[in-house]
């Protein structure tokens, strides 16, 4: 599967995409960049007068690249990705430091294990000098449509 | 194996996982999983791993589909095990 497939392949649009790139992908690993618009809607109300990208979002974009991308890719090697959905289930992330608007971001992520539709990986995100910002575990399900639990 | 000793062995893998809401008294032969025991679909796959190393056997996607309660998880370990 090309790197450009998995993107047009994602579940999700603007307000609420956070992938712009995949710079590298295989069974165990994926990379995957992404720059804050400054014009995002949560940077008006977080913080007043001080945006600085909230934590939830970095950890979003860290579960779309880190996650879904690499969920993409490992479902494309079995079946079609049509009726499924994605679900995160667990995020255990620390923070280092703030991301300011504009700023571009890299995610890295590896795999720690795919079973039973169940996707689990430790994953980082850095910023333009290579700094760590966040790292830590994401999972995930892949369901089907029907079973959203 | 009998399906006691391996209950026995289950029992408290299955606890880890219970929602706060759901005591681990409710646990029986019997109990859904999924629909009794309210574990989510995630933490179903995370018990999985759990007997998987505990007895050193290896469950595959279709016996997932074949395991909603505590009895049908003790018939496949039991399977698995005299294999």
């Amino acid at each position: 599967m090309k790197k450009n497939e998995i993107i047009s392949l994602l579940p999700y649009s603007e307000p609420f995409l956070f992938v712009d790139e995949i710079l590298s992908i295989s069974e165990e690993t994926i990379s995957g960049n992404h720059t804050f618009n400054k014009n995002a809607f949560f940077y008006k109300g977080h913080f007043k007068n001080k945006p600085v990208t909230p934590g939830v979002i970095l950890t979003e974009c860290m579960a779309q690249i880190g996650l879904v991308c690499l969920g993409i890719y490992l479902l494309g090697k079995e079946n079609s990705t049509t009726n499924q959905t994605f679900a995160l289930n667990s995020s255990e992330i620390d923070f280092y430091l703030p991301v300011f608007p504009d700023e571009k971001v890299t995610v890295v992520s590896e795999k720690v294990y795919f079973r039973f539709q169940k996707l689990k990986c430790k994953v980082k995100m850095l910023n333009a000098n290579g700094e760590i910002v966040a790292k830590g575990i994401l999972s995930g399900m892949i369901l089907k449509q029907d079973n959203l639990k | 194996m009998t399906s006691e000793e391996i209950y026995v062995q289950i029992q408290p893998i299955i606890k880890a996982y219970l929602p706060e809401d759901v005591s681990a008294e409710d646990i029986n032969p019997d109990s859904d999983l999924t629909r009794e025991l309210n574990i989510n679909s995630a933490h179903l796959v995370d018990i999985i791993l759990d007997i998987e190393d505990a007895f050193n056997i290896e469950f595959k996607n279709d016996d997932m589909e074949k395991l909603r309660n505590v009895n049908d998880a003790i018939l496949l370990i039991q399977q698995k095990i005299s294999a």
